[in-house]
């Protein structure tokens, strides 16, 4: 009976649920549910296929759209006819992904459907990721899909390549960490703020090797979508993919969606989710404990996103860093920021704003940073500030509430769904020497376009910074 | 995937924690639709710095990379490994490796060697005038001095790059496996078939 059986936790059920087979040196067969494509890391491995003579296993269970290369102008010219991509390499990349999909029979979002989007984005929303399900896709940040309490976790393109032919990959068990975050969040701390605190604490190669779950008050209160943030960032502490039990919020939030099961199914598999969350008596490899009333408004300084201090906090010094290795990146890290020690965070001005990113575009980021810009103006020493939903299904939904108004009369750019200035592949770009503040997951150098220097924070955040022109205490707006 | 035995050297003392993917190759360089001749993007902020190591005529065409922890972290842009091999990388040894990299370097047959950071720097100091040599078969890295450090891999992962196996093909042999769970999914998890198409 399976009261007799060892408690385990949820990361060990979905991965023992998924073992099609297991070798001797540890090594596991895993079985793959979901598969989620776009057209950077997709194209190399569907030429690997079709130079084997090899098909596409189960296309039911693979979806792809594009998001990294699309501009986010308009799309379509008043008649609905596509317009071109004038970045020539940019056009053949997407236009690459509309032939593979179709050669090969796999369920395409194009770029002009309604529910286009970035992946992470439209995976939760269609219904396609669920509870208990293995989800990859070629992008690191798939370890968002856990906060439905689906392993998600990003792969490289001979593993697409790999998952398409046979729907398995070759990996060995993880070890399992679990971050709980107890307690009350204080005023204008959001689920951005956790999530860079966690990255904080546990540095950027903390997670590596490790399966996070984040449990304790903060998440079981948490929204879903606040949990899609967190588990989002999973990856900047190194943890390939980070988990949140699935409960009656998941449920309530994947009821009724297109790609969810309906009727008798749903019911069926709700029972088989309800199994699912960690049994009392597990044990973790590892467990850190961050008390939530210590979390204040966060950004980040450097150039790596630990490097994290709260909104009220300074530049900090790389002479009180011991180990000289650590130094000397924090000197590279300030040079390239152009910031001196010492300096208040606050007073740090900004050029650009970038309110998207699989991280924070979903449509209670888009709230929250509205309901700041409400009435406000964006500064005039900020050159641009453009908010980019994270898919054509938020972009109606926020303009129902009439939340486009709300940033257009404020100064803001709205846009059309994409990935855009988080990572700088399509025009969104930050020019060289310029700073942004942006909701994006990662402040590497280089990464919002060469020379471009980033400060991450919360979607609220970054449009205080909007309508002040520096880094700003969000809670100096209640 | 090229079998590998022993890779013997020049090795670029590069040092550095947190070495991220898009320093190995940043997004505009993605762009591309094959995998060939990406080795001309990588390292670019890295090369932009005067007296860089990969500009170095000391180290011209060195087989290995000797990084600091963390190695490859953030995006799992296998184009990553792919500049790497193609500028003539066909080892890293550094403290720690991130997940995605470092299996992303595996499929591309270059071998990740994990080392603690004092043998890590010893190496860094030797590199700088003199070969090193990684011994895959007896997990070993040597240096002219006698320096013999052991390291751990994977056995599956050792035993795929000693004979340069490739992965797809190994799993096609597990083919019935595959089909007997896919029944059993079947019968237990309906509801995650055909999910692709809306309702």
């Amino acid at each position: 009976m399976a009261t007799e059986s060892k408690p385990r936790t949820l990361y060990e059920k979905i991965w023992d649920a998924h073992v099609v087979s297991q070798r001797e040196d540890g090594t596991a067969l895993l079985y793959i549910d979901r598969h989620l494509v776009h057209e950077v890391t997709s194209p190399q491995a569907f030429d690997g296929l079709r130079a084997a003579g090899r098909t596409v296993r189960r296309p039911d269970l693979t979806l792809a759209v594009p998001d990294h290369n699309l501009p986010t102008t308009a799309r379509a010219d008043a008649a609905g006819h596509p317009l071109p991509i004038a970045d020539a390499q940019s056009a053949e990349q997407l236009s690459a992904l509309t032939r593979n999909t179709a050669a090969f029979g796999v369920e395409f979002i194009d770029a002009l459907a309604p529910e286009q989007g970035i992946v992470h984005v439209i995976g939760p929303e269609q219904g396609f990721t669920l509870p208990g399900t293995t989800v990859v896709c070629g992008d690191s940040h798939t370890a968002s899909h856990g906060a439905l309490g689906a392993l998600g976790f990003g792969i490289g393109t001979s593993e697409v390549e790999h998952v398409l032919a046979t729907q398995t990959l070759l990996l060995k068990r993880s070890k399992s960490l679990e971050v709980r975050v107890e307690g009350p969040l204080g005023p204008g701390v959001t689920p951005k703020d956790v999530a860079l605190a966690i990255v904080g604490a546990l540095g950027a190669g903390g997670g590596a090797g490790y399966v996070a779950e984040y449990t304790g008050s903060v998440f079981r209160e948490m929204s879903i979508e606040g949990r899609l943030t967190v588990c989002n960032m999973s990856i900047e502490a190194g943890a390939r993919a980070g988990l949140v039990a699935p409960d009656d919020k998941t449920f309530a939030y994947l009821k009724g969606k297109p790609r969810a099961p309906k009727g008798a199914d749903w019911d069926k598999a709700v029972a088989w989710w309800r199994t699912l969350a960690t049994d009392p008596g597990a044990v973790y490899d590892k467990t850190i404990v961050i008390d939530a009333t210590s979390i204040a408004p966060l950004v980040t300084w450097g150039t790596s996103p630990d490097d994290v201090v709260s909104i009220t906090g300074i530049v900090p010094d790389p002479a009180d860093l011991a180990d000289p290795a650590r130094r000397a990146a924090a000197e590279k890290s300030l040079a390239y920021m152009g910031l001196t020690p010492g300096t208040r965070m606050q007073d740090v001005a900004v050029d650009r704003i970038f309110i998207g990113s699989c991280t924070n575009s979903r449509i209670e980021d888009l709230r929250a940073a509205a309901a700041i810009a409400q009435g406000r103006h964006v500064a005039a020493n900020v050159k641009q500030a453009m908010v980019v939903p994270g898919s054509g299904l938020v972009k109606r939904q926020a303009e129902a509430e009439g939340l486009d108004r709300i940033f257009i009369e404020a100064g803001f750019e709205w846009r059309e769904p994409g990935c855009s200035m988080c990572l700088a592949m399509n025009p969104d770009k930050v020019p060289a020497g310029e700073r942004c503040a942006s909701t994006s997951n990662r402040n590497f150098v280089g990464r919002q376009g060469p020379g471009s220097r980033t400060h991450l924070l919360s979607p609220a955040m970054a449009a205080a910074a909007a309508v002040t022109g520096h880094l700003t205490d969000v809670r100096e707006f209640a | 995937m090229q079998a590998i035995d022993t890779i013997e050297g020049k090795a670029y003392p590069l040092g550095r924690p947190n070495i991220d993917t898009d320093i190995i190759i940043p997004a505009h360089w993605l762009k591309t639709v094959t995998r060939e001749g990406l080795g001309k993007g990588a390292f670019e902020t890295i090369r932009a710095e005067p007296g860089n190591v990969f500009d170095d005529e000391r180290y011209k065409g060195a087989p290995i990379l000797i990084a600091g922890d963390n190695y490859g972290c953030g995006s799992s842009r296998e184009h990553a490994a792919w500049a790497m091999a193609d500028m003539g990388i066909r080892a890293v040894i550094a403290p720690g490796f991130s997940d995605i990299h470092a299996g992303n370097a595996f499929k591309n047959g270059i071998l990740t060697v994990v080392l603690p950071q004092e043998q890590v720097d010893r190496l860094m100091e030797v590199a700088k005038d003199h070969p090193i040599s990684i011994d895959l078969e007896h997990q070993t890295v040597t240096t002219p001095y006698q320096d013999r450090f052991r390291f751990e891999i994977d056995p599956f992962r050792k035993d795929c790059l000693l004979k340069g196996l490739d992965e797809i093909g190994i799993t096609l042999e597990l083919d019935a496996a595959i089909a007997a769970h896919e029944a059993k999914a079947h019968v237990d998890t309906p509801w995650v078939e055909g999910a692709a198409k809306a309702a």
